[in-house]
């Protein structure tokens, strides 16, 4: 029994017998699945009772080719898995291989692999914004989030030569330095971010009916989060204070000042209010960043690991035959198992990688955050209405690139 | 949906899959002014159907955005019903599982109706040759125009667009200075 | 809990567990642990009610052709609380692998086993609900095992010739 606000009637009878349930289809082919995803939800009425989502219609065999690439040809790949921030794919790839091998990441490296994903958490909540609130009916900020995203691609292209797919992480480090005027377009991005955040919060945050649509909706308990092992806003939003950058700091996250929001509720409206106050919190690490941007190498000196800069292969044999031998072959990390994982916009992104001693991962299992939070989906959705579903399937923020890879 | 076979050749498209009624007429001053206000008619108002993929739908958003804005050529508006779209752009790399589910939607859309592979995985399997994904979108419905990128600017695919349109108007697709 | 449990928890599990426990390892700060088929569910109910580890990270299985038995399963969880993570590991051998499932203690391994199941061909049981997630429900073949055959189609370059080619043909 459901009531309303607008009549105080019930809606629907107390309860059907099963075999009366209606079973309804969405997707794969949906506009609010957000990807390929196919959603069977056994409806008594209009209230759901049951769902069934079908994964799979994106599964692209990323694990099973990362087995044929070596450590560096595998980078490529891992931009196309989460292809909302593909930088934290970048950078969670080759946290494992570092890991295994023991390689040291110099500091100007880390600071720009900071700086790349902070940008890649932005672009992505902000997409999140424009495709949500496109799905519950915020027509326009669909044409916000594309016009503060552009600005983020535009910095994402001026640095690695690719708008999304950067792969611009290698191991050791970074591929290049920061062009000339980077620092000053990033910037100006900085500066001017902040207002269009507020923008899009002045359209929403206090919005009745964005209130109505999220608040209440789809709740989780902290218990039931953990439990259903959930990660990310979600997992915050339902009062979990763990964010991965502060629980386990990587890339020397732990020198700059950021918090993060932990919300209250569980439901809807909390996980808006956490990625949008996550972005701003991003902006305060960019900032951090750019001030305190450390000089010197971009890539470790390790030549077991790392291509020598080319200025170096006129002069030196040795740096010939190392440059050979890892662009013919790769290095060879040692027999062994690692386990590294970062913050992305949906949450904790894993790399579970096991090698045999080759130049190849043996088996290079990716934990993403998008298959434990739709996971979770089946719970969320008892007892709610049809179009709260399209509201809760917005606020996980999935991505079937992740989820199925 | 049972046995799918796939085809090793693409399918013939335009002309060459054979006579449309207006075809069938033969070439007279009537029919062939006609010809070119349809076909006008036709490039001028291409409504995509909602089908993003993979990665290359967040290209194909950006198309769609302020910055590059596909409605300047005619896309005014992506619909969600294959039933009331003209234009199926496969942006994205095709599984196994999605197969069925491409040709239904495809076979759904009426005709005239026209194929963008944007993208290399939709085009040729991009740098997917394993047991997931389909060696090219055109084994499962015929494409009129294919678009390599991984994953394409927006602007390309603003490109492929009026490349289509002029397809459509049957002009050449390149056009070379006199 | 001591500040650094850790080190002394394969102790712990050691002495409760006994020969249950076949390996431990601290491999680059991870702890992993292998455990036998058997006692599996026991040990993965001590560690989740009487250690804290309360949140699942991920399940999943490697292939070792070449050893038996040839797959090991893993699951990966973490303490939250306590900020230490432990990897359990068992294994399972051909013909018919099976292990067992571990969606009574942690409910988030629902998804994770049936990935491993639709990948590997290992049998969870006691799992509610095993089958393929990933690819479609008549698939036939375990595609991330090591003797699963992965390419899609040859790579045909401009100056060979194509007959002989037959074209490819979907299961399913």
């Amino acid at each position: 029994m459901v009531k309303t606000d607008i009549a105080q009637e019930p809606i629907g009878p107390e309860h059907e017998p099963e075999a009366e349930w209606m079973e309804l289809n969405m997707g794969p082919h949906h506009p609010s699945t957000h990807g390929v995803l196919r959603v069977r939800l056994k409806l008594d009425g209009e209230i759901v009772r049951d769902a069934d989502a079908d994964i799979g219609y994106l599964h692209t065999g990323f694990e099973k080719s990362f087995e044929d690439k070596t450590y560096t040809q595998g980078i490529t790949f891992s931009d196309r898995m989460d292809y909302l921030a593909p930088p934290i794919n970048n950078v969670g790839f080759v946290s494992a291989v570092e890991k295994l091998i023991g390689v040291e990441v110099p500091p100007r490296a880390q600071a720009i692999r900071v700086i790349m994903m902070e940008l890649a958490r932005v672009s992505s909540h902000e997409l999140w914004l424009g495709t949500t609130g496109l799905d519950l009916g915020v027509y326009s900020g669909f044409f916000y989030a594309w016009r503060d995203r552009d600005l983020a691609l535009d910095l994402n292209e001026a640095y690695s030569g690719v708008r999304m797919m950067t792969s611009f992480t290698r191991v050791g480090g970074v591929a290049w330095d920061l062009p000339d005027g980077w620092l000053d377009q990033l910037q100006r991005f900085i500066d001017v971010m902040p207002s269009r955040i507020d923008d899009f919060e002045s359209m929403l945050t206090d919005n009745p009916i964005w209130h109505q649509r999220l608040e209440g909706v789809g709740v989780i308990s902290a218990a039931d989060a953990i439990e259903a092992g959930v990660t990310g806003p979600v997992l915050r939003a339902s009062g979990v204070n763990y964010d991965v950058r502060k629980a386990f700091p990587y890339c020397g996250y732990e020198q700059y000042d950021f918090e993060v929001p932990v919300g209250t509720n569980g439901d809807c409206y909390d996980r808006y209010r956490m990625r949008v106050a996550e972005m701003r919190q991003s902006l305060r690490i960019l900032q951090q960043a750019v001030d305190n941007l450390p000089g010197g190498p971009w890539l470790t000196s390790d030549r077991k690991v790392a291509l020598p800069p080319r200025s170096e292969l006129s002069k030196s044999m040795e740096a010939v035959i190392h440059q050979f031998r890892l662009v013919s072959e790769g290095f060879k990390g040692p027999v062994g198992d690692v386990y590294a994982f970062v913050e992305s916009p949906r949450g904790e992104l894993g790399f579970y990688l096991v090698s045999d001693g080759t130049n190849k991962p043996y088996r290079m299992k990716v934990r993403p955050p998008s298959f434990c939070n739709l996971q979770a989906l089946k719970r969320l959705v008892q007892g709610v209405l049809v179009a709260d579903v399209i509201a809760i399937m917005g606020s996980l923020d999935f991505i079937l690139g992740d989820c199925d890879r | 949906m049972g046995e799918l076979k796939l085809r090793a050749e693409p399918f013939q498209t335009g002309r060459a899959a054979g006579p449309t009624p207006l075809n069938a007429l033969g070439d007279n001053v009537l029919t062939s002014t006609l010809d070119k206000v349809i076909n006008w008619g036709r490039s001028s108002a291409i409504w995509p159907a909602l089908f993003g993929l993979a990665c290359c739908a967040i290209e194909m958003m950006g198309a769609v955005g302020p910055r590059q804005d596909i409605s300047r050529f005619g896309s005014e508006l992506f619909r969600a019903s294959p039933r009331q779209s003209d234009l199926l752009i496969v942006s994205g790399r095709v599984a196994i599982k999605m197969v069925p589910v491409i040709r239904q939607v495809y076979d759904q859309m009426p005709e005239p109706k026209w194929v963008i592979a944007m993208g290399a995985c939709a085009s040729s399997a991009g740098m997917f040759n394993n047991y997931a994904i389909v060696q090219s979108v055109d084994k499962i419905i015929p494409v009129d125009i294919y678009l390599p990128g991984c994953p394409p600017r927006p602007e390309a695919l603003l490109d492929a667009v009026i490349k289509l349109q002029r397809k459509i108007r049957g002009e050449p697709l390149v056009q070379r200075p006199a | 809990m001591s500040v650094n449990p850790t080190g002394t928890l394969v102790q712990r599990i050691g002495e409760r567990f006994k020969t249950a426990l076949q390996e431990s390892s601290d491999f680059r700060g991870d702890l992993s642990v292998v455990i036998e088929p058997g006692t599996l569910v026991d040990v993965a109910r001590y560690l989740k009610v009487e250690e804290g580890f309360d949140y699942l990270l991920h399940a999943t299985a490697v292939d070792w052709p070449a050893r038996d038995p040839r797959f090991t399963a893993v699951w990966e969880v973490r303490s939250l609380a306590n900020k230490t993570r432990i990897r359990l590991k068992t294994t399972a051998a051909m013909p018919d692998p099976h292990v067992p499932s571990l969606t009574s203690v942690w409910p988030a391994a629902n998804w994770h086993e049936r990935e491993t199941w639709d990948l590997f061909g290992i049998t969870f049981d006691g799992h509610p609900d095993l089958r393929r997630i990933l690819m479609p429900p008549s698939w036939e073949g375990f595609p991330l095992r090591k003797d699963y055959v992965s390419f899609g189609e040859p790579v045909i370059f401009s100056d060979q010739k194509l007959e002989g080619l037959e074209p490819d043909a979907i299961r399913g």
